[in-house]
């Protein structure tokens, strides 16, 4: 041990510093064009690690990219958590949350063509179609919050 | 300089020359013990730096310098810091384990000064003295860390640069643009600017668009190639999209985007041979089995 040890760990980041387990909620922020892809990149490492084929790490991937990219289009910015669930089945789950406008009519939003946006108007209905579980809850004004889980299929 | 900094200076010097080869070796193995420093520098090389280290460092105390400029002002003393500092940040050390190997210094020649005197005054002012010799070595050597990596990620994003979207001319009448990476609203201007253009430079009537190496395609991305394929058609060619791979093709149709308004296939290979048809063209002939 150096003199300097315990002052570089009480800044944070020392050597002393235990990396978080792999398995631990990943949270990332999206507030820019760039972190669509950081978030994309931690999608996959995540669903990777999750023992995903490669056809379910490409849905995986695609869908948080639609809904990160509405987080930021539409949400104005937000974050993506990133969980393994560990319970009688295996499989990753991902949490979009934004404080933007909400989603006025989510039926409409949900079906095939329609957008808001200059969009195709498939990212949510087709992220639904590429995940297992898909939740959305929405309040006009107040944000909104996307959970999407995808099971491995042992 | 007051006599009895002159006096802790000597003792300092002394310690460095008599004992050199003592606090070297002790500060490898506390380097060694931090192992914060990451991967890609062997024992030999940090072996070498701390011989190399220690011997400027006695050299620059002889000179008649104020203690804290010595490691700036003695040409090879500052040299052997940066050199350290930059084989770390390029070895892609953390800047943490680079503070901590030279702060580790410290410690090893305190270490060595203790057997030359037990005077705790005496200790203080050898302590005083290190750390503020120290000091400006770990300055400079964060300063150079910072800058080496700074040119590493400047050299890395005229790399990419470079990369981004060669448009190349397969055959007659037939250019390709192979697509790596992700395809955003920026990249797909350039993809797009450079495929019209070559498009009227070479008179060509099939732009083949090559999606390889695009590891997502999510519907912006299909947004982005539907608009190229419409600004090619525009120019009055035909567009190919190729290379989409299973997982990409189940995961398009499941996400309900409709690319059945443009020609698609599976590999750069079958895009050609259809470009070829397309322009009346015959391709070289094969004896026996046709390459697929």
């Amino acid at each position: 041990m150096t003199l300097y040890d315990d002052d570089l760990r009480a800044l944070g980041g020392g050597p002393g510093e235990e990396p978080p387990p792999p398995s631990a909620p990943a949270r990332i922020a999206i507030r820019a064009e760039e972190d669509l892809l950081t978030a994309r990149h931690a999608v996959r490492g995540a669903a990777v690690e999750a023992g995903f084929g490669l056809v379910d790490q490409t849905r995986v991937v695609t869908a948080a990219s639609e809904l990160a990219r509405n987080t930021y289009v539409h949400g104005g910015g937000g974050a993506l958590t990133v969980e393994h669930l560990h319970g009688p089945r295996r499989g990753l789950r991902l949490t979009f949350e934004d404080q933007g406008p909400g989603i006025a009519d989510l039926d409409a939003a949900l079906a095939d063509g329609y957008t808001t946006g200059a969009g195709l108007g498939h990212g949510l209905g087709g992220a639904r179609r590429l995940m297992d579980e898909f939740q959305v809850c929405s309040e006009p004004g107040r944000g909104t919050r996307v959970v999407v889980t995808r099971w491995t299929r042992a | 300089m007051t006599a009895d900094e002159a006096a802790v200076r000597e003792l300092v010097s002394s310690a460095l020359r008599e004992r050199g080869e003592v606090v070297a070796d002790r500060w490898v193995q506390l380097q060694l013990e931090q192992a914060a420093l990451g991967t890609g520098i062997s024992e030999a090389e940090l072996r070498e730096e701390a011989d190399t280290l220690v011997d400027a460092l006695g050299a620059g105390l002889r000179d008649d310098v104020p203690v804290a400029r010595v490691v700036t002002t003695h040409r090879e003393l500052r040299q052997a810091v940066i050199t350290l500092s930059l084989r770390r940040a390029r070895a892609g050390a953390t800047p943490t384990g680079t503070s901590l190997a030279v702060l580790a210094l410290k410690e090893a020649l305190l270490e060595a000064v203790r057997g030359y005197t037990s005077d705790t005054g005496e200790l203080l002012s050898a302590a005083l003295l290190i750390n503020r010799l120290l000091d400006a070595a770990g300055a400079l050597s964060f300063e150079t860390y910072v800058e080496g990596r700074e040119e590493i990620i400047q050299r890395q994003s005229r790399q990419l640069l470079e990369l981004s979207t060669p448009v190349v001319r397969l055959w007659d009448k037939v250019l390709a643009v192979p697509l790596i990476g992700t395809l955003d609203t920026a990249r797909t201007q350039v993809v797009m600017e450079n495929l019209l253009e070559a498009i009227q430079e070479n008179e060509s009537r099939v732009a083949i668009i090559d999606i390889t190496g695009v590891p997502t395609v999510d519907t912006a991305v299909a947004q982005h190639l539907l608009q190229t394929v419409n600004a090619v058609r525009l120019m009055g060619a035909d567009c190919v999209i190729s290379g989409i791979r299973p997982p990409i093709a189940q995961t398009i149709a499941q996400l309900g985007i409709d690319l059945s308004a443009i020609l698609t296939r599976a590999t750069l290979a079958d895009a050609l041979a259809e470009s070829l048809r397309l322009t009346g063209q015959s391709g070289p002939r094969t004896e026996g089995a046709v390459l697929r």
